[in-house]
């Protein structure tokens, strides 16, 4: 077996270019106008507004909120999530989803097999861990946020549900660039969910999923081609290079930077400096199509 | 002590600082990938690693969860090899739990516990090389930590230790000056508003020196101040405009 060692690399500094306007570490006084709304990241003492966290302030009118680098996950409305089941409870499921406090999806709010509405009975109590047990995996929507900040899901829809075979990734949920659609097949053949709350999924594509009339609950689990696996083994390696490099996660980064690390084996992308390379690539890429 | 002259006739320190210097610090954000925020210090010769995860769900039982605030848990540590001699340090040994308990208060005046209710924040430092001023180390590098996962903090904290040596306020001590018995105080302080969070005296001092040497710890905390804003604005800069360029 051929093993590969390499000494330890330097750490790289990027060039020290000057500040971003509007910089503000914790303490640090961003306006002693009383005229302005106090958003997250910011409070308020002796009549002066000032930062709690570091980042850089952005103003909406005249609300001042200060966004920091990394944060745990904050949900909103509509958000798409992926997450893990932690817990089953009466009428509910608690589900980690990398916020603050576990998620909630209700009994009552997801699609029950057999795709038929109708009222949840003690049976369907009875049944909860047939459909989803203490660790599956499910993708879901943010339905509304409680009064102390605990998410609660929805999966009433044949996109969301469970999760069968494939890649978990975690990275952090400011990453992700916030789209119209956060489910994409992608050209080279697999499927990616970027959760806003920074958990990715890959999976290999599914092409008949209209004859789906078990609600989501049933897992394929035919063994998946090997070609297929190389595809979500170099994707996984492309999304862990990009967010290593802090570049947004959306479709076309992923892609292009898939695209540019075809020349390598999948094994040699763990290496940092080739990745360092194809990510370097990408984002000219990216650049260019930008402009 | 024969022939360890701490304070020289010329004024200076036996590791050659004047008696206002700090020893050198050198500081590190977001060292770990897996904790939500990590930083790595160093004071002259004593290191410090520390880890925060959180805020989170309460872990061990939802019954110690707090309606009205965020559950902190602070976890401090010395490695086998961080002293002179060798030895295996018990979790859950007296000393240890006292820091662990210092460094909760501490943070319990710093970070905006309100927001976060029935969630937990955890705090883990580890000292890896101890010559001094252990404590100040911990308070510091958890600073940076918290800072860089991103939790909302009042304003910095700020810590570090003074002494006199010879009637000369002297800020900083290293484990030389630490060990020859004399008055170590030690000072956490939120610096722009100068309010004192903690507050430790070991061994006795004169009520005639204590302003004296108060003030001096006092500086030496917003020097250090100074040196964390600096490099908490350049990790900022340097990964937002990575971020910005997409």
């Amino acid at each position: 077996m051929a093993v590969d060692i390499r000494l330890p690399r330097k750490r790289k500094r990027g060039e020290l270019t000057s500040e971003p306007r509007g910089l503000v570490s914790p303490g640090d006084v961003i306006t002693s106008d009383t005229g302005f709304m106090r958003g997250h990241g910011t409070y308020m003492e002796d009549d002066k507004l000032h930062a709690s966290v570091a980042g850089v302030v952005e103003r909406v009118n005249k609300l001042i909120c200060v966004q920091p680098l990394k944060t745990r996950y904050n949900g909103e409305v509509g958000d798409v999530v992926v997450g893990r089941i932690t817990e089953v409870g009466q009428k509910r499921w608690r589900v980690d989803t990398n916020s603050r406090l576990n998620s909630i999806l209700m009994l009552s709010s997801v699609n029950l097999p057999g795709g038929e509405l109708r009222r949840r009975s003690a049976e369907d109590e009875l049944m909860m861990r047939q459909y989803l047990s203490e660790g599956d995996l499910i993708s879901a929507e943010v339905q509304s946020v409680f009064s102390d900040g605990a998410l609660s899901l929805h999966t009433r829809s044949l996109k969301y549900g469970k999760l069968g075979q494939g890649i978990l990734l975690k990275v952090s949920p400011s990453l992700v660039k916030r789209r119209k659609t956060h489910f994409h097949n992608l050209p080279c053949g697999a499927s990616v969910i970027l959760g806003n709350n920074g958990y990715i999924w890959i999976s290999p594509t599914v092409e008949n999923e209209s004859s789906d009339t078990a609600g989501g609950f049933i897992q394929n689990l035919e063994p998946v081609s090997e070609d297929e696996r190389g595809v979500i083994a170099r994707l996984r390696n492309c999304i862990l290079g990009l967010a290593e490099h802090r570049l947004m996660l959306y479709d076309t980064s992923v892609l292009y930077t898939y695209e540019t690390s075809t020349k390598y084996e999948i094994h040699e992308l763990l290496k940092p400096d080739v990745m360092e390379e194809v990510i370097h690539l990408a984002r000219l890429k990216l650049e260019q199509e930008g402009t | 002590m024969a022939g360890i002259e701490l304070l020289s006739d010329q004024g200076f320190r036996a590791d050659g600082r004047r008696p206002h210097e700090l020893r050198k610090i050198r500081c590190r954000m977001g060292v770990f990938r897996q904790a939500d925020g990590s930083a790595y210090i160093e004071q002259g010769n004593t290191k410090v690693l520390a880890t925060v995860y959180g805020p989170h769900e309460i872990t061990g039982g939802r019954s110690k969860a707090l309606h009205d605030k965020v559950l902190l848990n602070c976890q401090y540590s010395m490695a086998t090899f961080s002293t002179g001699e060798r030895k295996t340090r018990p979790k859950g040994d007296r000393r240890s739990q006292e820091m662990s308990m210092n460094l909760r208060r501490t943070f319990q005046a710093a970070i905006l516990t309100h927001l976060y209710p029935r969630s937990q924040i955890d705090i883990y430092v580890q000292v890896l090389q101890s010559d001094g001023g252990n404590y100040c180390a911990c308070v510091n590098a958890a600073t940076l930590a918290v800072i860089d996962a991103g939790i909302p903090m009042r304003d910095y904290v700020c810590a570090c230790t003074s002494s006199l040596l010879e009637d000369t306020p002297v800020v900083d001590i290293s484990y030389l000056e630490e060990s020859v018995g004399s008055p170590e105080m030690v000072v956490a302080l939120l610096p722009k508003s100068e309010q004192i969070v903690l507050f430790q005296q070991n061994s006795r001092l004169h009520v005639d020196n204590l302003e004296k040497v108060l003030d001096m710890g006092i500086k030496g905390c917003t020097d250090v101040y100074g040196i964390l804003d600096q490099s908490v604005r350049e990790h900022v800069t340097e990964v937002s405009n990575l971020m910005m360029s997409t």
